[in-house]
């Protein structure tokens, strides 16, 4: 919501992971993962399904107990750091039939700065609509959100992360939009399923199959020899059928 | 005070309780925890009304509400063990506290005037008579004193945390980003549910208090697109609820609690037929006139 390069640059990498290893029940999800990602880049993390990407995502926002190691954001513990983080959760995360209104929703993203038992107020308001009209949806605003296409609430989800006005902003699987974020000193990770368009949106890549892979320049580290480790070397054709089959499991278990 | 008046007051103020609580509940998806908190409060009743030897005791109102609380967190733990689906957790959890409850009252409290119908149905029709005395003066019904005093309790924690309510309840994962803790906000809103369920038990009884905690705001949630608006609506349906059944229970002179839960279960089948936007007439209407606008070939 700043103007460009009004954050000054802090020096600090914005995320730090440091011998990280996260494991639901007893089966590994990620594997002593060492990863920087420097400040003011477009990140994004690409690797297969069940590669622990959204795992990644939500150990750095607390919102996952580590088994070991540690994460910083900006040399500092998450906790000391929130409000200097956005976070675009994947659009299934919650209910779409929610009795709210889509400017309700991005005035969420001020609750942290609003704080405890204090009620949004007309400026807050203001700063919601302004977000949704940067996305390019103010008209919007008043509609409930079930009434929205699902490109629509991946917008509202944008502009909700940035009403959080933060440096670091932490999406998962976004599909549009991330563009209206971006700004010099604002550092971006996005968890990217679309190999084909990296270099073109992105400058750095992190490349995750459980362990870490690759992580850097996507010139340098975005190569065909990476993807293949981290892919497994399977043909595209088998990945594909192979995720089709995960997903349709994932979705019978439910 | 007249006695109709009496009963429709507490009827009202146990309604707008339950519908407050409830609305939560039922956006989380939660209604059956409220189901099984009206359940396994009982044992805490019972502990509480043997520990102090009557049925007006603060003693009471606390022991249920820990046992609310320990319900909550039994089935949270059976849930986080991955071993269990949640409805099953909490199918596991509250016959059990409430079969304790059962056995305790039959045991211990059968000879005294905690009467096991009375708490399964409880009997709005008698509240008028059971007074408060303070200092040689009667000021008024007991039962409005508790119920008045609930619905203030839960007007002030919502008023206070409504902003953090609404966030828990649409997106815990930026509730918990944001640092506003959702397992405390979660504790919070389920003693206010055991607390609701309790001061409601013994006018509506444990089990129709379930009909006023789900059906209200399932109305309310086919009629309105805001939250705010949500709870408004659902308190209101309660009321209207209310005084139907009571009406309800005058013309067949049977129970005045089961006439309020079938008017509140007539309210929900209006609203599902009727609703504006959800309704099955209106969905209908829309399917009729999008085949008008295109005929098929």
């Amino acid at each position: 919501m700043t103007g460009a390069g009004a954050v000054p640059k802090t020096g600090l990498p914005a995320v730090e992971v440091h011998d990280l290893t996260v494991a639901y029940r007893s089966n590994p999800v990620l594997w002593d993962v060492d990863l920087k990602v420097p400040e003011g880049r477009l990140v994004a993390i690409v690797g297969p399904n069940g590669a622990g990407k959204s795992t990644l995502l939500k150990t750095i926002l607390g919102q996952v107990r580590q088994t070991t190691g540690w994460v910083q954001v900006y040399g500092e513990p998450y906790a000391t750091r929130r409000s200097w983080v956005g976070y675009v959760p994947q659009r299934e995360s919650v209910d779409w039939d929610f009795p709210t209104l889509a400017q309700d929703v991005v005035t969420m993203g001020l609750y942290g700065r609003i704080g405890w038992l204090r009620r949004p107020g007309r400026r807050h308001r203001e700063i919601a609509l302004s977000c949704l009209e940067r996305l390019g949806i103010g008209h919007l605003a008043g509609r409930q959100i079930s009434q929205l296409s699902g490109g629509q609430q991946q917008r509202v989800f944008l502009a909700r992360a940035l009403a959080q006005d933060a440096r670091l902003y932490l999406m998962d699987e976004p599909l549009a939009g991330v563009d209206a974020t971006t700004e010099k000193a604002i550092t971006v990770v996005v968890v990217h399923h679309d190999l084909q368009t990296v270099p073109e949106y992105f400058d750095h890549v992190v490349l995750l199959n459980m362990r870490l892979v690759a992580a850097g320049a996507v010139e340098e580290v975005f190569t065909a020899e990476n993807l293949q480790q981290t892919y497994g070397g399977r043909s595209s054709i088998l990945t594909r059928a192979a995720e089709a089959l995960f997903a349709s499991k994932a979705t019978l278990k439910e | 005070m007249s006695d109709t008046f009496v009963i429709l007051l507490v009827g009202c103020m146990v309604a707008s309780s339950c519908a407050l609580v409830g609305t939560f509940l039922v956006l989380r998806k939660m209604a059956l925890l409220g189901d099984a908190i009206s359940h396994s409060v009982l044992p805490g009743i019972a502990i509480g009304f043997l520990l102090s030897q009557s049925r007006s005791s603060l003693v009471m109102v606390v022991g249920a509400g820990a046992l609310g609380v320990l319900t909550v967190f039994l089935v949270e733990r059976l849930q986080r063990s991955g071993r269990l689906y949640a409805d099953a957790s909490i199918g596991v959890v509250f016959p059990a506290l409430f079969a304790v409850g059962v056995i305790l009252i039959s045991r211990y409290a059968s000879m005294i005037d905690l009467d096991l119908d009375c708490v399964l149905y409880g009997e709005i029709a008698y509240t008028p008579w059971d007074l408060v005395v303070v200092a040689g003066t009667t000021v008024g019904p007991r039962a409005v004193w508790v119920t008045g005093l609930t619905l203030l309790l839960n007007l002030v924690v919502i008023g206070l945390f409504f902003k953090e309510l609404k966030l828990v309840s649409f997106d815990p994962g930026l509730c918990e980003a944001l640092g506003f803790r959702p397992v405390r906000l979660h504790y919070l809103l389920m003693a206010l549910v055991s607390v609701t369920v309790v001061a409601a038990f013994e006018s509506v009884g444990a089990i129709l208090v379930v009909a006023m905690l789900v059906v209200p705001p399932c109305v309310a949630y086919l009629l309105v697109d805001r939250l705010v608006l949500m709870l408004a609506t659902a308190v209101a349906s309660g009321c209207i609820a209310v005084f139907a059944g009571y009406g309800l229970a005058r013309v067949l002179d049977g129970s005045i609690a089961g006439g309020m839960a079938v008017a509140a279960g007539g309210l929900f089948i209006l609203a599902f037929l009727l609703s504006p936007r959800y309704g099955l007439i209106a969905s209908w209407i829309r399917r009729r006139r999008a085949v008008g606008r295109y005929p098929a070939q």
